[in-house]
């Protein structure tokens, strides 16, 4: 890496903006964190005295749970805030929930909002440090990071690997990430799925549109099935559970058209039997556990970084 | 308000296409009337002793400006516009009347709202023509009392800000309203295809993250109103067309000879859906902000006659509709003050000349809705804007007269401007210092 490399982001609010030396940076620096992780003590001082909010307006079990680990590793004060309802529905907007927490002097505003673009109003809006933690069906950069991480562990690089994305595509902010993360790394990305959940002009993104999905993972070397919803907001989007795991669900027949030794990852949660058999989950070519691992040393250099560390 | 006094614009330029008039001269305004319009080598016409004399300097003597679509709010959004302030800022933008769109609450679907509005409007500086709905509540499913409202003062029907979803009551519409000789004016668009959308649909909405509405969602809606009104023989007005392919539907049906006029909006020519990049909620409106190539179509249909009229879709927020999470916020931008500018650099780029700009902005709104304007004509109201076509200034927000100031066209730097507005005779814009 050059000398002159500098990490430069107050926020991170999708790897959209963060360049090829930046995502570099923060691989190599969670590696350098991971360890800390499998310590008996795990526990490190760099943030000992900064405050970390966590501001969820959606659900979320391990996202949440793996920045509130990841702070506390490096020795950071957390606090957790669920909104269950948008701010036109809730009667306080977003952006004076947000003013609010920070006039309590936090130094890190983690979100998660179901509107593309939040992070980036907040960010607009706030001094405060802001990570996305999944906006909408934008953006979700560290899980797109965490998968570069975990991809790069087992094959040693990224640039031209074959990755192969199945399902909806249309709502995933990890595919939208994945398709940004894994092109500007120099992997080919392959999507496929039902047509109604491709959506226009995902080519611009960096992504090759597969008309079947045996087309899409041939010679993969990452398989990555996404969460499946039979509709979206009165959104007819497939028929059943039953038909798109016959048609789209990647089970080891398919996994067969793929390198041997090919990655199978899912950013969770997993709807068992539909969009992965139960077999190929817990094969031995799956790392999803491992990309949860991954997940807490992305999220301690994602931390660490915006805060000045070098 | 000023009383209607007598008022000379010394050394204008006259641009009247209505009657084909387009020269150097000098016009007296008196009792609210354009009493004597005369050249330098014309005699002069005996001056009344007490006159406002104003030495134009060859600024631009057109027909008070139109607007036949903005959103005035009044009643029950009046935190964001109000008809007072609505025709203020009309009147700022060279306007000397606006058609007010019944969206508002409680919806504008019979004539006790109708005379609210022109009870509202009589001291505004601004002529006001009330646009009553087409069904009950605007809810798409038995007509309004077009007759009543007419009666009332209602010069046409929609339901805008809506589609009217139910095909049958559409042409129902049209036929009931052709016995009033009501303009029907229809809000295109497919809302089954637009559900949930924020923005065109297209690489960017991919890109942010946000639903798209395609442009196909205007379209088919399109297609279906010209063949209503084609089937029908009833007039038929198309509202803010946005695309490509509608403005060629129309371009086809008006060869046809179909009864129908359309318009489009200062933005759909000025800007793409690249405004909305970085979440800028004052770039979001329904339809939507287009790509280029639509863009280019619409300024297509505006050099060749597919589009009459140029009117703003004026749709006031203020920032608690906007300054909030770009999914959850309103759409629509004010568009009065801005529509001049906005207008003359097609002038500049010479895609039209001078009397078009004119006609689209005045004398088509006042032919297809009936109502007075659009000449300056001998006899006629004085219903007058005079223009600086080549006045430059940057858009400030705290400038803006509107109540709301949801635009993106603030900070940047526009050329023209309205620089007095004569309403009826009375002065109700005048940036000269008397």
């Amino acid at each position: 890496m050059s000398s002159e490399y500098l990490f430069a982001h107050k926020h991170i609010l999708g790897l959209d903006h963060l360049s090829v030396l930046d995502i570099e940076h923060i691989l190599n620096t969670a590696e350098s964190f991971k360890e800390i992780s499998a310590r008996a003590i795990k526990k490190v001082p760099i943030l000992r005295g900064k405050t970390v909010v966590t501001l969820f307006f959606e659900p979320s079990t391990r996202t949440r749970l793996s920045f509130d680990i990841a702070a506390k590793r490096m020795s950071a004060d957390t606090f957790s805030i669920s909104a269950s309802t948008s701010s036109t529905t809730k009667g306080e907007t977003l952006a004076d929930t947000a003013k609010n927490i920070e006039a309590m002097m936090p130094d890190i505003l983690i979100l998660r909002h179901p509107s593309s673009g939040a992070p980036h109003y907040l960010a607009k809006h706030l001094k405060t440090s802001v990570v996305n933690a999944g906006d909408g069906t934008h953006e979700h950069p560290s899980q797109g990071l965490l998968d570069l991480m975990t991809v790069k562990e087992h094959k040693g690089k990224i640039k031209g690997l074959k990755v192969a994305i199945i399902g909806d595509i249309s709502h995933s902010r990890v595919a939208h990430s994945d398709i940004i993360g894994f092109s500007k790394m120099g992997a080919k990305v392959f999507v496929s799925g039902p047509a109604t959940l491709i959506p226009r002009n995902v080519e611009m993104l960096g992504a090759t549109v597969c008309g079947t999905i045996l087309d899409a993972v041939k010679e993969a070397d990452v398989v990555m099935p996404l969460r499946i919803q039979k509709e979206r907001q009165n959104d007819p989007l497939i028929p059943s559970f039953r038909e798109y795991a016959t048609f789209f669900g990647i089970n080891l027949q398919v996994l067969r058209a793929a390198k041997p030794d090919a990655l199978v990852m899912h950013p969770g949660p997993v709807n068992r039997g539909v969009e992965l058999a139960p077999d190929v989950a817990d094969g031995s070519q799956s790392v999803i556990l491992e990309q949860v691992t991954n997940g807490v040393a992305i999220r301690m250099a994602l931390m660490y970084l915006v805060l000045g560390g070098k | 308000m000023s009383p209607p006094q007598a008022i000379l614009l010394q050394n204008g330029r006259i641009i009247d296409p209505a009657n084909r008039v387009d020269k150097k001269a000098s016009l007296l305004v008196e009792k609210g009337k354009i009493k004597a319009i005369f050249t330098q080598r014309q005699k002069q016409p005996a001056l009344p002793q007490k006159l406002l004399s104003i030495d134009l300097q060859d600024k631009w003597i057109i027909p008070g400006l139109i607007d036949m679509h903005v959103h005035l709010r009044e009643p029950g959004e009046e935190h964001k516009e109000t008809i007072d302030t609505g025709a203020r800022a009309a009147a700022t933008g060279g306007f000397t009347a606006v058609a007010c769109m019944p969206n508002t609450n409680p919806v504008n679907d019979s004539q006790s709202v109708t005379r609210l509005i022109l009870e509202k409007a009589e001291n505004a500086s601004a002529r006001v023509y009330p646009v009553g709905a087409i069904s009950k509540g605007s809810h798409g499913e038995t007509l309004a009392e077009f007759g009543e409202m007419k009666e009332a003062g209602a010069v046409a029907v929609t339901d805008d800000g809506r589609p009217v979803t139910d095909s049958q009551l559409m042409r129902r519409a049209l036929e009931y309203a052709s016995n009033y000789g009501l303009m029907v004016i229809s809000h295109s668009e497919d809302s089954n295809l637009s559900r949930n959308g924020a923005m065109n649909e297209g690489f960017l909405s991919t890109s942010m993250g946000l639903k798209g509405i395609p442009h196909i969602a205007e379209e088919v809606m399109v297609y279906r109103d010209l063949a209503l009104a084609a089937y029908t023989g009833c007039p038929l007005h198309l509202a803010h067309i946005s695309t490509k392919e509608s403005i060629n539907l129309i371009r086809l049906a008006k060869k046809r000879g179909y009864p129908i006029t359309a318009e489009t909006a200062p933005h759909y020519f000025t800007l793409t859906e690249e405004a909305v990049k970085e979440y800028n909620t004052n770039a979001k409106m329904n339809p939507p902000l287009r790509t280029q190539k639509d863009r280019e179509a619409v300024i297509q249909g505006i050099k060749d006659g597919t589009i009459d009229v140029i009117a703003t879709d004026h749709a006031p927020h203020s920032v608690l509709e906007k300054d909030i999470e770009f999914d959850q916020a309103a759409n629509g931008i004010i568009g009065l003050e801005t529509a001049v500018p906005l207008t003359l650099a097609l002038f500049r780029k010479g895609y039209i000349n001078e009397a078009r700009l004119v006609e689209m902005l005045s004398v088509n709104p006042a032919r297809i809705l009936r109502v007075e304007g659009g000449s300056l004509a001998i006899g006629a109201a004085a219903d007058i804007a005079v223009i600086d076509p080549e006045q430059r200034f940057i858009l400030r927000s705290e400038d803006i007269v509107s109540k709301s100031k949801n635009s993106p066209f603030i900070g940047l730097s526009l050329q023209g401007k309205a620089v007095l507005t004569l309403c009826g005779g009375r002065i109700t814009h005048n940036t000269f210092t008397v």
